[in-house]
């Protein structure tokens, strides 16, 4: 199954799938040197987002979640790219930063959600014409 | 609609003004993008909320710019830090511990941003005008430069700050729009006598409760007193960003853009409206102590957000008159510039018969200068009460100034209300 979406920040990444039911505030709600998700009332507490393709319909909270991505993707402790229902400007500056200083990639794609399950294959790569092209298989 | 570019934008995107000033442009650009803004726009000022330090990643950011030449493009004030570059004496960290946050804080000079080291720049002589377009962040100073003041930012943060002050830009987009600022939600003061005083515990609770129900649109608050200076609004303000995401709020027939109800909602009805009664300020000021009356407190903290001059002189006649002597210390953040003119002025003579001690550069809930943090703090700050018990675990007893200094004097929480 392939679908495609918008690249808010670039990158290629393949990964099984952690998806999340709820927003996530990085701040606060991650711990930056394992990638643990230890916000107390969310669903999935207790998973890693290192290593996964990050799946969720948005984020919320801080704008200190920037700095908090940025800091995981310098450890390894980030996702290796996130799939968003809508826009996240505070993610999006996260995985540029990082960029920037590091030449790390975390890749940020909007696109549809739906039908994605926690452990499916999920592989994002650049099409010709610059739209983000996500290959998904269980 | 895509993101439309300037022909300066793209020319410093091209690195024509520096390496520094394209990275700057390289991440502000993306920011704009994902938040669907259409184009950028001139700021005149900004401040930066980026001195406090949370992890590498930070100082790298800031380092980076130094390294490649970064200069700020406005006139650019700095929020606090983690040290008490002043009084080092007070902090109680290592002196590795310093290191990364003594540096964060001087990098950031390096780029040409102003030793502030104030989350009250509104309070100083930076102090930006109605209607001026600026890029802020610091949710406090945000939210009382659109309010308060009618000057235009939305709530920036990490490393968008520093990108607008050195690019000069911010996205066209929000609270920088005459659209964008009109309130949404209407809080109306209910039950009330007529001869509502205007308390300071007041306008705290009131932020409290608006920050808690707003969510992302624009209150209108209606039915306060008229506020006895400048700092009730700003403990307001402080209140809401801090129980909720508020950038912005109108207070009828108080703040510029809300001569009447009808024009700070832009003549359209409010989404919903939502009452204040005497019963939900009340609660709202009981959840914020943690303690009983009458428990034991440790120490006082005053001024979050720094104290300004004005606070200062209501101050300082109370220590005078209740002498609560020494003991309980008293602590009160301030900016450096406020506590250099009242000591130019020879205001603080004589405070010397009380344990009282000026903090500047940071605050008190965020580092490490407090003794004892197995005690019960009081404070007449909403904010300092809302996060302090998470950020130092301290417990917190909530009051009225001249209730924290005779509970000062007492040693334990004392109240002058029934």
């Amino acid at each position: 199954m392939t679908r495609l979406g918008r690249f808010y920040a670039d990158g290629e990444a393949a990964a099984p799938a952690l998806v999340l039911t709820e927003a996530l505030s990085f701040w606060g709600g991650i711990e930056v040197e394992t990638g643990s998700i230890i916000s107390r009332s969310h669903p999935q507490l207790g998973q890693c987002v290192a290593g996964r393709v990050l799946v969720m319909p948005g984020s919320r909270g801080s704008s200190s979640s920037s700095s908090v991505l940025a800091e995981a993707v310098r450890r390894g402790t980030a996702p290796v790219g996130i799939l968003l229902g809508s826009p996240d400007p505070i993610l999006t500056v996260g995985a540029i930063v990082a960029q920037s200083l590091y030449d790390l990639r975390c890749p940020i794609v909007v696109c549809t959600i739906d039908g994605i399950a926690t452990g499916d294959s999920i592989r994002i790569s650049r099409s010709q014409t610059g739209e983000a092209v996500i290959e998904l298989s269980r | 609609m895509p993101l439309r570019l300037s022909a300066r934008d793209r020319s410093v995107l091209n690195a024509d003004e520096g390496a520094a000033a394209a990275s700057a442009m390289t991440v502000l650009a993306a920011f704009a993008e994902a938040i669907g803004a259409d184009s950028l726009l001139d700021v005149t000022r900004a401040h930066i909320d980026g001195c406090l330090y949370h992890g590498q990643v930070n100082l790298d950011f800031v380092e980076r710019l130094v390294a490649t030449g970064g200069h700020v493009r406005v006139p650019t004030t700095l929020n606090v830090g983690s040290l008490d570059l002043i009084h080092p004496e007070l902090m109680l960290m290592r002196p590795d511990e310093q290191t990364s946050p003594r540096r964060l804080m001087k990098a950031h000079e390096e780029l040409g941003c102003l030793s502030t080291f104030t989350c009250a720049p509104y309070q100083t002589v930076f102090r930006p005008a109605f209607g001026e377009q600026i890029a802020w962040g610091e949710s406090n100073a945000i939210v009382f430069a659109n309010s308060v003041i009618g000057a235009r930012t939305n709530r920036y943060g990490d490393f968008i700050d520093l990108c607008c002050a050195i690019t000069g830009r911010a996205p066209a987009w929000g609270l920088h729009l005459d659209a964008g600022r009109l309130g949404t939600v209407l809080f109306r003061l209910t039950g009330f006598p007529p001869s509502l005083e205007p308390t300071d515990s007041l306008y705290v609770a009131v932020g409290l409760l608006v920050g808690e129900r707003t969510g992302d649109r624009i209150p209108v608050i209606d039915g306060l007193p008229p506020p006895r200076d400048e700092d009730q609004l700003k403990a307001l303000g402080a209140a809401a960003a801090s129980t909720g995401s508020v950038g912005l709020f109108h207070a009828v027939g108080i703040t510029p853009e809300a001569p009447t109800r009808n024009e700070a909602f832009g003549g359209r009805p409010p989404a919903e409206t939502i009452d204040i009664t005497p019963a939900d300020i009340a609660a709202a000021l009981r959840h914020l102590s943690t303690v009983p009356d009458g428990t034991a407190i440790a120490a006082v903290c005053l001024g979050t957000p720094h104290a300004s001059r004005e606070e200062w002189e209501r101050l300082l006649p109370l220590l005078r008159r209740i002498a609560p002597g020494k003991g309980i210390p008293i602590y009160v953040n301030t900016g450096r510039a406020i506590l250099q003119s009242l000591e130019h002025d020879g205001l603080l003579d004589g405070t010397g018969a009380f344990d009282v001690v000026p903090v500047v550069d940071t605050c008190t809930y965020i580092t490490a200068i407090l003794e004892r943090l197995d005690g019960v703090v009081m404070t007449n700050s909403g904010k300092w009460a809302h996060y302090a018990p998470g950020n130092i675990g301290v417990q917190v007893a909530f009051g009225e100034l001249e209730e924290c200094i005779l509970s000062a004097a007492a040693g334990r929480v004392v109240r002058t209300a029934p």
